[in-house]
């Protein structure tokens, strides 16, 4: 096994490759200058922060410069920032985002797997109608529409929570909560329909028929072959919910990494953009590589190749 | 079904299911991993309890940079000179004032100005203000390899430009010397009536070169950022806030010892903030949402004020039909600002006629044209497009981004109706390809703003020069670029401010290759009760060295 998990960690590093070298070029491609703004700069001083920057010359200089610092482990330095390099961008706010993207994720798995089971076991009953139509909702109501009525209703009107910010515990749980809500209704809808599947398999009934209980049918062999899609989801949704979310981050004002995947394309901050895209990719290659170890442990015939 | 029959002869899984269950052990790693994580993030995840602060400001935005010569933005700004001290500062009511420098005499041609700093004047390390740390400050400022985008604010000094760009590499002949500790002589190309305003600028602001050199790139980092304003940098999170603490070594006593800045640039965020007393002020106008100032306007914490900058529309005369000053005339004529103002925009934004945004008390502005559709479809009819026909097609960029889609879907509007023009296509960009298509003038009309550099016309007018780097209309008159060289060389300023006038008529009466459509406000939320030293004023510049708390103030 960890021969097959170095040979991913191999095989990542072709794909982070191509994934940064497309980004760094679609990002210098793109019209519009990291540096220009409403008053024109002097061209002698846009020459000069272009040499300093390494984005002079031909776009393939430009990026065989930035390849090369890569490769040495210098993301360099923001063009939107100044004073700051990406990596310490990164060091700073992603923490923020992946310790809000683990309560996250954690409520989206506690709560999404017990409604998910709990709707399977009363199935087309009033519990499961109500689980089902819940989970419609949190897919369908877009988080810029949940985050202010959420803050109107418990941080405004019955002020309990705080409306926005960082810095203590109170703080993570609206936007934890927000964030989670279109991963827990996705995690039910599947529980829900994977554990229907299962309890009509012919191993349910014979478990049933050995006059196993219904708890014992339902947690320690229904579930578990349940689960299997679910593992199969939350991989790539845990890189997801852990590289933040522009939307929640910049609604109640976290200083995490979610914003930086947009607004540094906007600046056309070419450094930055691939900075979070090479962040993202590593942690979707690792989440899938966990994913993939977890199926394994959970479901012996599934092979890690 | 009989249950306990069931299960006593179901001995073998029950007794199985005495051991923890296997099916619980990812939730329980899960969860053991969620402590481990939650006690990990609570020390590195930036959960730090900073001391309260006397006053929060959300301040619109992640500032790019602190270091004075660097920034350009107005929210970099105010953090910056809240830091650092020019020779000049503002007063809450914007005038210029005293500040490193305790006094200075101009020579009487305009062109010398000796500065005479104040004694005792020191670092926030404790180490002595002298002349010569502005005049290094400066040098790195105009210094290509800085790469400041604002050095221009330096290229009034006797050979600036051609330090600034690199053509000379020698700086003692530049326009500033510093004869002894306490003196700097500063020497200008021409009569600047506004230079004291520049050095009350962060660009002119001296930095502590000993630190920048140290600690190069870094040096703007709390703990190690040494600078001379009222305030020092205390701590600094990214997104997160910004804590500032009174500079013991300033010169006087600020009111206010801690103030914490909010970089929140969400607006609903920003007014939740301020409802639930998180947030004393709301300085930036970006903060404050469009659609909720018809709500606001009216209550005590509401505040706006008069700014000096200006919402235009750039014609592109070098195409057709609007190289036809009788279209361009016409188009400005139908326009009905009001209507813009009073739907789209909404903060109580002044119709404009002018470029020059009113605030210079010196300054005459020209008439401009207001609206009136019968004269501009006459003069369309007459320029060969009666009610609109046969005018050809033609795009209106705009930078898609705040009000700026809903002004120019207006603007299309309302041409169609007062001249009967279908034929204006609405172009929106992304801000950075906006910022490039307008300077490559690849447009018909464009819908542009300008910001005031100085309170002085000079900042607005000088930008038409033909070939002039901020130009973008392809417009230029020789004889307007001889009057802007004979305003630069008078040292009258009422003689002066006249031929700036009279360039002025040229471009919004005569010319027309913009047509300006309101001035902007300042706008900001705070309870007069709670914060006192913040007055509106013209250039929308407040020092937080100027800022009390009623009843607190020493």
């Amino acid at each position: 096994m960890t021969a097959i998990i170095l040979r991913r960690f191999l095989q990542a590093i072709p794909v982070l490759f191509i994934v940064v070298t497309l980004t760094f070029l679609l990002v210098r491609a793109a019209p519009g200058n990291p540096f220009s703004t409403e008053k024109k700069i002097p061209p002698e001083i846009m020459e000069q922060l272009e040499k300093q920057y390494d984005l002079h010359g031909s776009i393939w200089h430009q990026y065989l410069q930035y390849m090369g610092k890569v490769v040495r482990g210098d993301l360099s330095i923001s063009t939107q920032y100044r004073n700051r390099t990406v990596a310490e961008i990164i060091r700073q706010a992603l923490p923020v985002s992946m310790t809000l993207g683990a309560v996250a994720y954690f409520l989206a798995l506690t709560f999404g797997v017990t409604f998910g089971a709990w709707a399977a076991i009363r199935h087309n009953r009033a519990g499961d109608r109500l689980i089902m139509l819940w989970a419609l909702l949190g897919i369908s109501i877009p988080s810029f529409i949940l985050a202010p009525v959420l803050v109107m209703l418990f941080a405004i009107w019955l002020d309990v929570l705080p409306v926005a910010g960082w810095g203590s515990p109170d703080q993570i749980i609206l936007p934890a909560i927000c964030l989670s809500i279109p991963f827990a209704a996705t995690i039910a809808r599947l529980t829900r329909g994977s554990l229907l599947e299962v309890l009509q398999l012919d191993f349910v009934r014979t478990a049933r028929a050995k006059g196993l209980s219904e708890d014992a049918v339902l947690f320690r062999h229904a579930l578990k072959v349940a689960i299997l899609p679910i593992i199969g989801y939350s991989g790539p949704a845990a890189a997801g919910i852990l590289t933040g979310s522009i939307v929640i981050e910049t609604l109640f004002g976290i200083p995490g990494i979610g914003p930086f995947f947009v607004n540094s394309a906007l600046n056309r901050d070419p450094f930055m953009t691939s900075g979070v895209v090479l962040v993202f990719s590593s942690f979707l290659i690792l989440f899938n590589l966990i994913a993939d170890i977890l199926y394994f442990v959970v479901d012996r015939r599934v092979k890690l190749e | 079904m009989n249950r306990e029959g069931l299960e006593v002869s179901d001995q073998p899984a029950l007794s199985s299911g005495r051991r923890f269950p296997p099916q619980l052990v990812p939730p329980a790693c899960l969860l053991g991993a969620l402590f481990l994580f939650g006690a990990f993030f609570y020390f590195f995840g930036g959960w730090t309890l900073s001391a309260p602060a006397d006053l929060t400001i959300c301040n619109g935005d992640e500032p790019q940079s602190l270091d004075p010569a660097i920034v350009t933005g107005q929210l970099e700004g105010r953090i910056c000179l809240a830091l650092f001290e020019g020779l000049t500062t503002r007063n809450a009511k914007g005038d210029i004032i005293p500040g490193m420098a305790q006094s200075w005499d101009i020579s009487p041609d305009g062109l010398t100005y000796t500065f005479h700093l104040r004694p005792g004047i020191r670092w926030s390390n404790g180490d002595p203000i002298t002349s010569a740390d502005f005049l290094n400050s400066w040098e790195r400022a105009l210094n290509p390899a800085t790469a400041s985008q604002y050095s221009y604010q330096l290229y009034y000094l006797v050979n600036g430009e051609a330090y600034g760009t690199g053509k000379i590499t020698d700086f003692s002949q530049v326009g500033v010397k510093a004869p002894d500790p306490s003196t700097l002589v500063v020497t200008l190309n021409h009569p600047t009536a506004y230079f004291l305003e520049l050095t009350s600028f962060q660009t002119l602001c001296p930095v502590h070169l000993p630190t920048v050199k140290k600690y190069g790139n870094d040096w703007t980092k709390p703990g190690k950022m040494i600078s001379n304003g009222p305030y020092l940098l205390k701590e600094w999170r990214l997104n997160d806030y910004i804590l500032l603490e009174a500079n013991p070594f300033y010169w006087r006593p600020v009111p206010i010892h801690r103030i914490k800045v909010l970089p929140t640039n969400n607006a609903t965020a920003c007014l939740n903030l301020f409802y639930s007393k998180k947030t004393d002020l709301i300085i930036d106008k970006t903060s404050i949402p469009p659609t909720l100032v018809p709500d606001l306007r009216d209550k005590s914490y509401f505040h706006s004020n008069p700014f000096g900058a200006t919402s235009f529309i750039r014609f592109n005369v070098k195409r057709k039909p609007f190289d036809d000053v009788r279209v361009r005339k016409a188009l400005a004529l139908a326009l009905d600002k009001k209507d813009i103002v009073d739907k789209i925009t909404r903060a109580g934004e002044p119709i404009a006629n002018t470029l020059v945004p009113p605030g210079n008390a010196d300054y005459k502005p020209p008439e401009g044209l207001s609206y009136h559709p019968d004269e501009a479809r006459r003069l369309l009819a007459q320029a060969g497009y009666p009610n609109g026909q046969g005018f050809p097609d033609v795009n209106l960029l705009y930078a898609a981004r705040g009000s700026g889609t809903q002004v120019a879907t207006e603007m299309q509007a309302l041409w169609r109706r007062e001249l009967g023009i279908t034929s204006i296509h609405l172009r929106g960009q992304e801000w950075k390809v906006y910022l490039n298509t307008q300077s490559l003038i690849d447009f018909d009309l464009c819908l542009s703003a300008w910001v005031g550099d100085y309170n002085d016309p000079q900042t607005f007018i000088d930008m038409f020069v033909t070939d002039g780097g901020n130009n973008d209309t392809g417009w230029g008159d020789p004889q307007y670029d001889q009057m802007l060289q004979t305003s630069e060389m008078t040292a009258d300023p009422i003689k002066r401010m006249q031929i700036l006038r009279d360039m002025e008529k040229i471009l919004v009466e005569d010319q027309m290759p913009i047509v300006p459509v309101y001035f902007y406000v300042g706008m900001s939320l705070y309870d007069p009760e709670k914060l006192g030293g913040f007055e509106p004023n013209f250039v929308d510049d407040h020092r937080w060295g100027e800022f009390y708390i009623p009843g607190h103030k020493p």
